[in-house]
């Protein structure tokens, strides 16, 4: 694909993702952080996140599966899933977790798992929009251009 | 960090400020990493809090600021908080998802200086410093309270050796210490505010020579018109402020006012006795030493109550102690205390206690509060004289604080205790140092024969060492050569006191204020005074460092007023002492 095309399916790839809310202000926000001092601030970050994420998702499947659900434990865990995902801008998982931590403190346990599985698949959804934003960005510098700025 | 490297830091300020980031999501930790560097701040992250804390620990100098997430795994952000407060004392700013109200006041409960939500945007972090440079200028400041306080301490009396060099020294120092508030805070880096060294040496000496300067002065200016400016100016000491001067009068009229009621006469006008009192200055004089060098073995800070607590004091106080407060000077139309609207003000605080502390024997000076005063204290009221009473702080003063420990003194054990003559004197002035503080605990108001026997009696406050503490017994005062000085010591255990009140008042300033009255009106005074010293506390926090003012408004008791005739300065003729008419004016003047 010639430079010019994917510059203009980043463009649009980038803008959808934002019009959906997939992603928030935040990601933005490390957007701008990256500079040519950390070239590839977004992507580690990013790849942070998803180690993160599916070691919490594992868990919480693990402390939802128990006999007694220890609904602390797993309050702990969406919290922190929370606030990884807002750490990059996921706002959709941002929101799962939020209707998640009322489940917990009703100690509800199918509105839990319903919620687990809700923010597995949101989850799994913004991870697979970002791979495909990276490797877009890769294919323009690959082609000896430049990655559009949205800001 | 090396010197240069500090004084570099710290004039880049806020560049290089160096951050310490805790949070266990290491999504976040690489961002906020990210963005600290990008507001040129030096991060180091960290992921655990016990990690965070052990790092702090390790070396206390090394960060200026601390931010942390509230969710942590291995400890709550919150109890990570509290300890970096109380033992670097360094400022910490909160960060959590969670914006929710009660979270927020919890962390403001806990100390933190500022709670941020996430997603923390680059702004935010853009402006932390002020945190930092928040607290450095609330350190400054109490450095420069303490060097006012300093400046007007009288130290050493007597002694041969000290001369106008000495004086001359401390004033020196002084004017630099007061200069350092002007500093830009680039300098703060040099940690010269931390130089207790050399901050110890503002004092000012009265010398023997600079003492008679001033008693021929006085004599000059004639009794009733004495003034501390008139003095100064007559004086002609280069450096002398007004300030050294008029806590030097109140000093010395003081003494004179104690030596005329042990005698229980008048004239005697001489200093009841100079021996005396040169010793107990003396020995107050190594005590204050011995403060000091105690405070800056724990403190930044020297000198100053809240650091001499701090060394002292379990850290855990020293939040509390915000400042002292100085002696200052209560302007007031009424007498002391009294008024005080309801006596459950007494029982609410049962341990409160007006520290008086008095730099040897007598109250100790100084206060710039007290000073500039001076001049608007000369109301009288219904043309009777007033008692003001001061309280001094001085040096390791009484703080109203819980636990506070004597600071180890010198044997001194000066006690004078004089009770006022009169039918029924119920006042007696204990003078003693730390140790007699403990028994005053004990003690209670000697009960005389008056007519009213309630006393106020406040369980002694422990005062740090050297100061001497002023024991009020506070009674019945209502003979013509019945001074009034309330009894008010404060329990060790301040903790009974509501201390929201007096959060940040170590030593109050305690003027009482009596004007003579009927007898009827003296039943109640006892209870004013105690009620007022009560009330005087709970006000403390609004009384900074010259806030006179605030008691103004807080003492109104029209009704107690007790004639007195306190102001009896022993080199002073004592012809003046109660036959002039002007004696009320003196007396406004002496004690203002």
């Amino acid at each position: 694909m010639e430079l010019g095309s994917l510059q203009r399916r980043y463009i649009d790839f980038t803008s959808a993702l934002f019009r959906e809310g997939f992603l928030d202000n935040q990601y933005t926000q490390l957007q701008q952080l990256q500079d040519e001092s950390n070239p590839e601030f977004v992507l580690e970050v990013v790849t942070l996140f998803f180690e993160d994420s599916e070691k919490l998702l594992d868990e919480l499947s693990r402390t939802l599966d128990q006999q007694v659900v220890d609904y602390k434990k797993v309050d702990a865990h969406v919290h922190q899933l929370k606030g990884s995902s807002a750490s990059i801008g996921a706002q959709r998982v941002k929101n799962v977790c939020m209707a998640f931590r009322n489940c917990c403190e009703e100690r509800n346990q199918e509105g839990c798992l319903r919620c687990l599985q809700q923010v597995r698949q949101e989850y799994f959804l913004v991870k697979s929009k970002l791979e495909t934003l990276f490797r877009l960005e890769k294919q323009i510098l690959a082609a000896g251009g430049s990655v559009p700025v949205l800001w | 960090m090396e010197r240069p490297l500090l004084s570099a830091r710290a004039e880049a300020f806020p560049a290089g400020l160096r951050v310490l980031v805790v949070d266990d999501d290491p999504t976040w930790l690489k961002i906020l990493e990210k963005m600290l560097r990008k507001c040129s701040y030096e991060v180091t992250t960290c992921s655990l809090a016990t990690d965070a804390l052990s790092m702090l620990r390790e070396r206390k100098d090394k960060f200026d600021i601390v931010i942390s997430d509230v969710n942590m795994p291995d400890m709550d952000g919150f109890k990570l908080l509290e300890h970096v407060g109380l033992e670097m004392d360094l400022p910490v700013i909160m960060m959590s998802i969670d914006g929710e109200t009660s979270r927020v006041m919890k962390g403001v409960q806990h100390g933190a200086c500022d709670y941020l939500l996430k997603p923390v945007r680059m702004k935010e972090l853009k402006n932390i410093w002020q945190h930092v440079y928040r607290k450095k200028m609330h350190e400054l400041k109490e450095i420069q309270t303490h060097y006012n306080n300093e400046d007007i301490n009288i130290l050493r009396y007597g002694s041969e050796d000290l001369d106008d060099r000495n004086l001359t020294d401390g004033i020196t120092n002084i004017s630099s210490a007061r200069k350092r508030k002007d500093v830009d805070y680039k300098e703060f880096g040099d940690q010269e505010f931390g130089d207790s060294s050399r901050l110890k040496k503002a004092r000012v000496v009265w010398s023997v020579d600079l003492h008679q300067k001033f008693v021929n002065a006085v004599n000059q200016i004639g009794l009733d018109k004495v003034g501390p400016k008139k003095i100064l100016d007559l004086m002609n000491v280069p450096g002398l402020t007004r300030e050294n001067v008029a806590s030097h009068l109140q000093y010395r009229l003081y003494l004179s006012r104690l030596q005329k009621q042990s005698e229980d006469s008048t004239s005697g006008g001489n200093m009841p006795s100079d021996l005396v009192n040169n010793d107990n200055v003396a020995n107050f004089e190594l005590t204050s030493s011995t403060n000091m060098q105690q405070c800056s073995e724990h403190t930044k800070f020297v000198g100053t109550s809240e650091n001499l607590v701090q060394g002292i004091i379990d850290d855990a106080h020293i939040g509390d102690i915000k400042k002292i407060v100085p002696v200052q000077v209560i302007e007031s139309e009424k007498g002391l205390i009294s008024d005080i609207p309801s006596s459950q003000n007494v029982n609410s605080v049962p341990q409160l206690s007006a520290l008086f502390s008095f730099k040897g024997m007598t109250p100790g000076v100084e206060e710039k509060a007290r000073e500039p005063t001076t001049p608007k204290h000369q109301t009288l009221h219904d043309g009777a004289p007033r008692m003001q009473f001061m309280h001094y702080p001085g040096q390791g003063n009484c703080t109203m604080l819980d636990d506070y420990s004597y600071l180890s003194s010198s044997d001194q054990d000066h006690q004078v205790s004089f009770s006022l003559s009169s039918s029924s004197p119920v006042i007696s002035a204990t003078v003693s140092n730390e140790k007699d503080m403990k028994d005053l605990s004990e003690m209670k108001p000697v009960p005389t024969d008056q007519r009213n026997a309630h006393f106020a009696v406040i369980p002694p406050v422990a005062c740090m060492t050297g100061s001497v503490s002023l024991q009020i017994k506070h009674g019945m005062v209502h003979s013509q050569d019945a001074g009034a000085i309330c009894k008010l010591d404060g329990s060790p255990n301040t903790k009974g006191f509501s201390t929201e009140q007096i959060d940040n008042q170590e030593c109050l300033p305690l003027t009482c204020e009596f004007s003579p009255k009927s007898e009827a009106e003296l039943d109640s005074l006892p209870a004013d005074l105690h009620l007022c010293s009560i009330q005087k506390f709970g006000c403390f926090e609004d009384v900074g460092f010259g806030g006179a003012e605030n008691f103004q408004d807080i003492i109104s008791t029209p009704d107690t007023q007790v004639q007195n005739d306190w102001y009896i300065s022993s080199e002073l003729s004592s012809d003046y002492l109660y036959e002039t008419v002007d004696y009320p004016l003196i007396d406004e003047c002496l004690f203002a």
